[in-house]
């Protein structure tokens, strides 16, 4: 249909326009866009529980002082750095090997791989947990493999933990990522493959000129909301070190202490410092804005 | 030298090794929680990988630390509401967008869009306090209220809608059908595997939500079986045995809910990305 014909059906009155969308807006500005300015107007607050006054920067002069801010900082781009890219490769490795035409099974395996997406993230981090034990299942695995002599300290060791964390958020969202890919790869159209295959490209030549560059947009896509998500992990980190629990160091030596449970620790745990705990909630902020905004640049850069 | 059709066949078979054991590493924390379920808690510690006799052991004590059947409806009264909701809302906005595009809405919508990155963490404290200030604090409305209206969502239905046949619509207004039942009676049938689709993801992602509720729900009549089982799991000597009883029963329904319409789903997405 012709542009100038859909504005012809278009209805006069606006304000059916604004019933569709009406509800919605007045939802996401009360539970969003007022919260987000008033979590703004707190971080330059401090004071016990509610009671807060104005404290101009101190929040930030805190900040930069806080050796427990630095920990979690860093852990959180331990988490992001190490995790995001290795999931997202595996992920578009598997859907192109899903995506090849003769393959048989594909759907229970599709299934199959998908299917970890279903557990809540509290649930897997339990089963993850149960199973990392010292002497549990991956360590006597591990040991009569003869892949290592003693026992992986996953729970006392800072690198083992963060190790361990990764594995178990790999294992949760690989699947999830690749039906994203899969869905892409479906409307690239086949002959492009063949005329590729017939010319004699390798495969991997196939897959890294063909594939990846046709996908760019579900890869930014993908890119941008794992890193949302692993600049907010929290569950996970949580039931593993019991990171709820009063007092204690979430992890050996901290090890698993993300931005969002100092968060939750600063605001439900210690002696609650509202106006603090939203300062270091603006730095995840301030990141993913960040962050988003070059994952944007570098995906249009290279397309020009 | 290789001949091609051997080494055509070769690498077939890595591909089939390498799914598989793909597939493997995916399913294999189902079939440990379902075999841990029957083991005591000492056995499942020592990474036993066979069946035990620990499962009515199991569950009696998961059922007496638990009210399982409270715990399971206050998980479902906010699974399904929410959903409904989240569903209906969304819609109508992703619809709304896309039909009634206007220079100003279209603003909004990428001011809209803009909210996908903000991090709950900055939201939490807000929130609470906000729901304090209604009084609603260890309550099922306090943790439905902020999921209802997810920009996600409105964006998933809006990018579908644009698959949404204008003839259809053209047709409904000559027979004088009014907006709200254009989208009622017309659009809602006929997107029946977006909706699906949307419907897996807002299930599950409610069913499983844990910081919100962590947040809001103090008392123990108010909680969800993820709640539950994170105060069982995060334990330093957790009852492994009593918690895989909770975690297979928390899984049952999200599984239950994929398998279900996973063909529905699969043709939601793939209808989104066009």
């Amino acid at each position: 249909m012709s542009a100038l014909s859909q504005r012809r059906m278009r209805p006069r009155f606006d304000v059916n326009g604004w019933l569709f969308v009406g509800p919605a807006l007045v939802l996401i500005a009360t539970f969003m866009i007022f919260p987000i300015l008033h979590s703004l107007w707190m971080s330059f607050q401090s004071g016990l529980g509610m009671r807060l006054s104005f404290a101009g920067l101190k929040n930030i002069y805190r900040l930069f002082n806080d050796p427990l801010f630095f920990m979690a900082l860093k852990n959180t781009f331990i988490f992001f750095l190490v995790q995001v890219p290795i999931m997202l490769t595996l992920a578009l490795i598997t859907a192109s090997l899903l995506n090849s035409p003769d393959l048989k099974f594909r759907g229970l395996l599709r299934t199959a791989i998908f299917l970890p997406c279903v557990t809540s993230l509290v649930a897997y981090t339990v089963l993850f947990k149960s199973m990392f034990v010292a002497n549990g299942l991956i360590n006597t695995t591990l040991i009569n493999l003869g892949i290592v002599d003693t026992g992986i300290p996953w729970m006392t060791d800072p690198f083992w933990c963060r190790t361990m964390i990764i594995i178990a958020i790999t294992w949760r969202w690989t699947g999830y990522n690749m039906i994203f890919y899969l869905a892409a790869m479906q409307n690239i159209d086949r002959s492009v493959y063949e005329a590729a295959r017939i010319d004699g490209v390798p495969t991997w030549a196939r897959f890294l000129y063909l594939t990846v560059p046709m996908l760019k947009p579900v890869i930014l896509f993908t890119t941008v909301t794992s890193t949302i998500g692993t600049l907010q992990l929290f569950d996970e980190v949580s039931t593993i070190t019991g990171g709820g629990s009063a007092g204690g160091a979430a992890g050996p030596g901290n090890s698993a202490l993300t931005l969002s449970l100092y968060i939750y620790n600063l605001t439900f745990k210690f002696a609650p410092n509202f106006g603090y705990a939203a300062t270091v909630s603006y730095v995840i902020v301030f990141l993913v804005a960040v962050l988003s905004f070059l994952q944007f640049y570098a995906a249009r850069e290279r397309k020009a | 030298m290789i001949s091609y059709g051997l080494k055509q066949r070769l690498s077939s078979i890595a591909v089939y090794i390498i799914l598989g054991l793909m597939a493997f590493i995916s399913i294999f924390p189902f079939l440990w929680m379902v075999v841990g379920a029957t083991n005591s808690t000492s056995d499942i510690i020592n990474g036993k990988m066979s069946f035990g006799s620990a499962l009515l052991l199991n569950a009696t004590t998961f059922f007496t630390q638990v009210n399982v059947p409270l715990i399971f409806w206050n998980s479902a009264k906010i699974t399904i509401i929410a959903t409904v909701l989240t569903l209906l809302i969304s819609s109508l906005a992703g619809y709304g967008f896309e039909i009634f595009a206007s220079r100003f809405r279209e603003r909004l919508y990428t001011l809209m869009l803009l909210t996908l990155m903000i991090p709950f963490a900055a939201l939490m404290i807000p929130l609470f306090m906000l729901m304090g200030k209604f009084g609603l604090i260890n309550t099922h409305i306090a943790v439905v209220l902020p999921t209802i209206a997810s920009a996600f969502i409105i964006f998933y239905f809006r990018q579908s809608t644009k698959a949404f046949p204008h003839e259809l619509r053209d047709a409904a207004r000559v027979d004088g059908l009014k907006e709200w039942q254009i989208f009622l009676l017309i659009y809602m049938p006929v997107m029946r595997s977006t909706y699906a689709a949307a419907f897996i993801i807002v299930f599950m992602t409610i069913w499983n939500s844990y910081l919100w509720p962590l947040v809001v729900l103090q008392s123990n009549d108010t909680k969800t079986i993820t709640l539950v089982i994170s105060s069982l799991g995060s334990a330093y000597y957790p009852d492994y045995g009593a918690v895989m009883i909770g975690t297979v029963l928390a899984t049952i329904p999200t599984l239950f809910v994929f398998f279900a319409m996973q063909r529905q789903f699969v043709e939601g997405m793939l209808g989104s990305v066009k």
